[in-house]
């Protein structure tokens, strides 16, 4: 059923939240000096995950492609950057309060906007909104320019004089970014398969049909938006904590591009997809940064063949692993097939005249 | 019949461009009859179905529903007063089960989502319901079968189902039988003969057996125009009617 999946997806999830967990455990062993550094690529894996998870609802739940999902991201950021004091630590306490609200509010501007269109003209608005945030905060002396604007102290998590989380510690801060996803993770699974998740299941099926049974589509599909935007922010204020500013590249159709593409690589409206895949685009990224500099070249020919041989993306593999019949059905390995079979095919009509040679040769012994 | 129609329509027109699909229709539905349109193809059926259902608005004309105007409003809003149509084209959620497929229907005439989210009761009611449409239409056994895994013939039977989730005080039905074989086609009518008696139902249809055996009334529509209407024994009878379409029909048959 819609939304529901085998149980493997749960302990693969579990083991490899276990297995990040453990990272302080395991990760120094392994990466020697280089573990902090590799801590701190996991900690923006996580961040990345959350922002890839947040996309999933509207582009694989809802079937909206927006292009321009990263002006939430850089929007959370930018809230942080900006409203952050120059020399003394921010609370979070008011600090996610007021991305959350930012966010919202210009998700439901922007969103009543843009959900009126459909297709490819959904697209062009998301993207248009995007940049037109893009080119406000990059050419604004108020927002640095295309520096960006630096944030001097993390925000952070206290009660009265108490310090409860140290997030200038990289391991608090990496777990902290874990618990968000996990949150995060838990709250989508639990609104996709809701009353509200089934009623956006029918609009990505057939919106017309739920329009005519009296579902005011639009409405359904700008509270999407809005959650969207929302956990995109926190994403976004997650990975300016991490870099310790904001900059204008984060809200480009750059970002929004690459968001995209975990989505599709994990697999497209499953929610836990999106996290393998955001995880998985990152890891190649490095490798191939590591290997050469034309890195790109190999990024966009890896996003190809996954798109070619796993359309429903690393999620789809673990729901239903392929048997042989479903690995053939894939649109490359046909093609090997068929050329494959061309060739078998060659091979088969020159045997049976090799057969009909034998008895006369054996014949001839005779 | 004397009683007070549940819908009419007075000159109800749709032109698109040059053509005018919908020509100065007067119709109408009384409480517990079923109502059929005939006509040729592309002699306006499903634009009128399309203009009750609020799907298109009218260019001129009125609808009255319950004696109030309705035209202008929009799809969703004339459905929310209890207006449920189904379409020519099979129009299902195909990724959700049948159960699903009814619920959905169901939950936006009872509270809505956020109804079945605060009270257990309102979800309760809203799973009954939507399991009594589908055993009205024989689907049962199908409640948890995603929708696109049933042959044609039970998709469409759903259509019809999810109709009936919605308890509507009239039924817009666009060729439920289009596409069925002879013994599903006996099944559905006699299942719309069952719902007659406690829904109104306007009814378009090819299949003339199924018309007649239904119907209370028949209107006859050519090139947007009603060419008559009135009691199913009048129509079969009717001259104009087989001059111009039954009559049509049978030279072709004999030929």
């Amino acid at each position: 059923m819609l939304h529901r999946y085998p149980k493997r997806v749960s302990i693969i999830m579990l083991v490899l939240t276990a297995l990040v967990a453990l990272f302080p455990l395991w990760g120094p062993a392994l990466f020697g000096a280089r573990s902090d550094f590799v801590l701190e690529q996991l900690t923006l894996m996580l961040i990345l995950a959350l922002f890839a998870m947040s996309l999933d609802l509207l582009v694989g739940v809802v079937g909206l492609v927006s292009l321009g999902h990263a002006l939430f991201f850089g929007l959370g950021a930018y809230t942080l950057a900006l409203a952050s004091p120059d020399f003394s630590p921010a609370s979070l306490w008011w600090m996610l309060p007021l991305v959350m609200l930012v966010s919202a509010v210009v998700a439901l501007v922007v969103g009543f906007l843009v959900i009126r269109t459909k297709g490819i003209f959904f697209i062009m608005t998301t993207l248009a909104f995007g940049q037109m945030l893009y080119y406000l905060v990059s050419t604004s002396p108020y927002t640095g320019g295309t520096d960006g604007v630096f944030i001097m102290f993390r925000p952070s998590v206290a009660v009265g004089d108490t310090l409860l989380l140290d997030m200038d510690n990289p391991l608090t801060f990496f777990y902290f970014c874990l618990g968000t996803l996990i949150v995060g993770y838990v709250f989508l699974r639990w609104l996709t398969r809701s009353y509200y998740g089934q009623v956006l299941d029918g609009i990505h099926d057939n919106e017309h049909r739920m329009e005519a049974l009296g579902y005011a589509t639009a409405s359904y599909k700008l509270i999407a938006f809005v959650i969207a935007g929302v956990m995109a922010a926190i994403a976004g204020m997650l990975a300016a904590m991490q870099y310790g500013f904001a900059n204008p590249a984060q809200l480009g159709w750059h970002t929004s591009g690459e968001v995209l593409m975990m989505v599709i690589l994990g697999g497209m409206g499953t929610i836990f997809g999106p996290i393998l895949g955001a995880f998985a685009f990152e890891i190649l990224l490095h490798t191939y940064e590591h290997l050469t500099t034309h890195w790109p070249i190999l990024m966009g020919i890896t996003i190809i063949l996954a798109v070619l041989i796993l359309p429903k993306g690393i999620a789809g593999l673990i729901i239903a692993p392929p048997g042989r019949d479903a690995l053939m059905k894939s649109p490359l390995l046909r093609w090997f097939n068929r050329r494959g079979q061309a060739g078998s095919a060659a091979v088969k009509s020159s045997k049976p005249a090799a057969k009909s040679s034998k008895p006369a040769a054996q014949s001839k012994e005779g | 019949m004397s009683t007070a129609p549940l819908l009419e329509t007075h000159g109800l027109t749709r032109r698109f461009g040059g053509l005018i699909a919908v020509n100065d229709v007067d119709f109408d539905v009384k409480p517990g009859e079923i109502h059929a349109i005939l006509g040729p193809n592309g002699a306006g059926k499903s634009t009128l179905i399309n203009l009750l259902s609020g799907e298109i608005p009218p260019s001129s004309g009125q609808i009255l529903y319950r004696g109030k105007p309705i035209q202008g409003k929009k799809a969703r809003q004339i459905a929310r007063m209890g207006i449920g149509r189904s379409h020519q084209k099979t129009n299902i959620f195909p990724r959700l089960n049948c159960l699903q497929n009814c619920q959905l229907a169901a939950r936006i005439h009872m509270g809505g989502v956020f109804g079945s989210w605060r009270s257990r009761q309102q979800a309760r009611a809203v799973s009954e319901r939507a399991l009594q449409a589908l055993e009205t239409c024989q689907l049962v056994q199908r409640a948890y079968t995603p929708a696109s895994d049933m042959s044609y013939g039970e998709q469409r039977q759903l259509q019809i189902a999810m109709v009936l989730a919605t308890a509507p005080s009239l039924m817009l039905l666009d060729e439920p039988m289009a596409g069925m074989g002879r013994e599903e086609t006996a099944q559905v009518t006699e299942l719309l003969k069952g719902l007659a008696d406690q829904y109104p139902l306007v009814l378009i249809e090819h299949d003339m057996d199924s018309v007649f055996r239904l119907a209370h009334r028949i209107t006859v529509m050519v090139d947007g125009c009603v060419l008559e209407t009135g009691p199913t024994d009048q129509i079969r009878r009717s001259e104009k009617v087989r001059d111009v379409y039954l009559g049509r029909h049978h030279e072709e048959a004999q030929a």
